[in-house]
């Protein structure tokens, strides 16, 4: 179980400043989230994390060590994502195993068939399932195996962009259910992203409100049913979502 | 019911190279109402809403009746069906970003949509949008008027579908995921706007959505697919008290704020679900 603090994290693209000092720190094993509206940066939040963005300044460590500082290898190690659209992220033409066995070879890990093996268990799928390619398999199981090849590293951090906003009710509750047990069984520190409070209240311990590449305010999750934010556009947002779960 | 403005019966559909329907024994009719159709993805409630609006020319259509009105839609020519289509039935879709013609100002498009079916001159048409993107909502309509469908925010681009659809004052819409692609912020401001106008204009809505919390507050009643079928029919008051274990599954999956956090209940799917439905 690793902390995670972020500092002063600045961004741009050529002339649009994209993230202004965003700050925060996230606690080893809490589940940390970021929510906003569609262009607030929530997502670049974790592609700078994760450094598929290179040209920010500021600050972002994980357990004490800048991510900058750490050899590519430790730090694809130690921070794994999965992405938002299971039907974009599986190469189509890779088949279950090659997809789990790349990150493997690339770290040069030993007992390969027993890891893949236990990923697939890990995240609830059938091992033979190792043998299919992405479309033969439905929505909420993609995710899965995008979850499994995150985990099949050990990471210490999982970056989470949406991890459910493409799928039903009823396949995103398997896949919630399947990130909460795999926190508890493996001490990941996770920070999700997501548009969705009620996801947020479901997963998140404390919850950070984005607005134009700005932390407007950082609140804990019991902030959400009363509706306990100071920051105007939070409380707008909160306030949406709960007028819209709750009947109009 | 009296005066149904859509009556369906036994509406199965097969897309051309499949063997299974994608849409079996749906039943339905509507009258000046809001009825919502929810399920899962692959369900069929979208393939239902175009086969009403006889968009899928490759899939094998069959029903005992598809009356929409005075017009048979089982048998009505494709002429025929250009008079309705836009007219007196239309669709919104989810998206605006794809729904909306990238090349041409948001205005010009409306006003396309309009003059279509009613005959206008260039500068009738102009005002009857601009007072249209007024109806919708839209602050400053002339400047919108002019403005790319790239320039507009998703919100404001589902506004200017609305528009389009209502213009030809419509009898019946379709709702296709409206607000699916929406921001929650907006996404309430949109349906308002949309429930209202439905109510002024007494239009009968079909709002398609994989959101029983959206149907739930915006519709009359609610029909509940699974695999291709209609499971459930039920007002959308009693949502709660839903039957069927596939409803109250997907009721139960949904996390809510405020709820406990423990892990959610995972639907078990059933395959005595694939048959006929309970009425409640």
């Amino acid at each position: 179980m690793k902390p995670i603090a972020v500092k002063d994290l600045c961004m741009s693209f050529g002339a649009v400043q994209v993230l202004h000092d965003v700050s925060f720190d996230v606690a080893a094993g809490e589940c940390f989230g970021l929510v906003g509206e569609s262009g607030s940066g929530k997502s670049t939040v974790l592609r700078c994390m994760s450094l598929l963005q290179g040209q920010w300044t500021g600050e972002v460590s994980i357990g004490g060590v800048r991510v900058r500082d750490m050899p590519l290898n430790d730090r694809c190690r130690m921070v794994q994502m999965v992405f938002q659209d299971p039907y974009g992220s599986l190469h189509p033409r890779h088949s279950v195993a090659t997809v789990l066995s790349e990150p493997l070879k690339i770290h040069g890990l030993d007992r390969a068939n027993e890891r893949m093996a236990q990923a697939m268990i890990d995240v609830g799928l059938p091992v033979d399932f190792l043998d299919r390619f992405p479309h033969q398999l439905s929505g909420g199981q993609r995710q899965r195996v995008a979850i499994a090849r995150a985990l099949i590293l050990e990471p210490d951090v999982v970056l989470l962009d949406e991890p459910t906003s493409a799928l039903d009710v009823s396949v995103q509750a398997e896949i919630l259910n399947l990130l909460s047990r795999l926190r508890t069984d493996k001490g990941f520190t996770y920070i999700m992203v997501s548009h969705d409070l009620s996801v947020v209240d479901h997963m998140c311990e404390r919850f950070a409100v984005m607005q134009s590449g700005r932390i407007v305010e950082i609140l804990p999750r019991e902030a959400i049913p009363t509706n306990a934010a100071r920051d105007p556009y939070a409380r707008e947002l909160i306030g949406a979502s709960l007028a819209y779960e709750r009947a109009v | 019911m009296t005066d149904p403005i859509l009556d369906i019966e036994n509406l199965s559909v097969r897309y051309r190279g499949a063997t299974e329907p994608a849409v079996r024994g749906v039943s339905f009719s509507l009258g000046r109402e809001r009825l919502g159709i929810v399920g899962e993805s692959g369900s069929g409630k979208s393939t239902v809403g175009r086969a009403i609006l006889r968009l899928l020319d490759s899939a094998e259509i069959t029903a005992d009746r598809m009356q929409f009105e005075d017009v048979d839609l089982l048998n009505a020519s494709e002429r025929q069906m250009l008079k309705v289509r836009g007219r007196r039935m239309s669709m919104i879709l989810q998206d605006p970003k794809f729904s909306l013609n990238p090349i041409q100002r948001c205005g010009d498009q409306v006003a396309e949509a309009f003059r279509t079916h009613v005959r206008a001159s260039k500068a009738e048409a102009r005002a009857k949008v601009i007072e249209m993107l007024n109806a919708v909502q839209i602050r400053d309509p002339e400047r919108v008027y002019q403005l790319y469908p790239h320039e507009v925010s998703g919100g404001m681009g589902q506004r200017i579908m609305i528009a389009m659809m209502l213009l030809t004052d419509p009898d019946l819409v379709i709702a296709d995921e409206p607000t699916s692609a929406l921001d929650v912020t907006v996404r309430l401001q949109v349906l308002n706007i949309l429930d209202r106008l439905v109510h002024e204009h007494g239009i009968g809505l079909i709002m398609i959505s994989h959101d029983l919390n959206l149907v739930r507050n915006f519709c009359d009643r609610v029909i509940i697919m699974y695999a291709g079928r209609v499971v459930e029919t039920l007002a959308a008051s009693d949502l709660d008290n839903a039957q069927h274990p596939y409803s109250r599954g997907l009721l139960a999956a949904q996390p809510r704020i405020g709820g406990s956090r423990g892990p959610l209940p995972v639907l078990e799917r059933d395959d005595s679900w694939m048959q006929p439905e309970v009425r409640s």
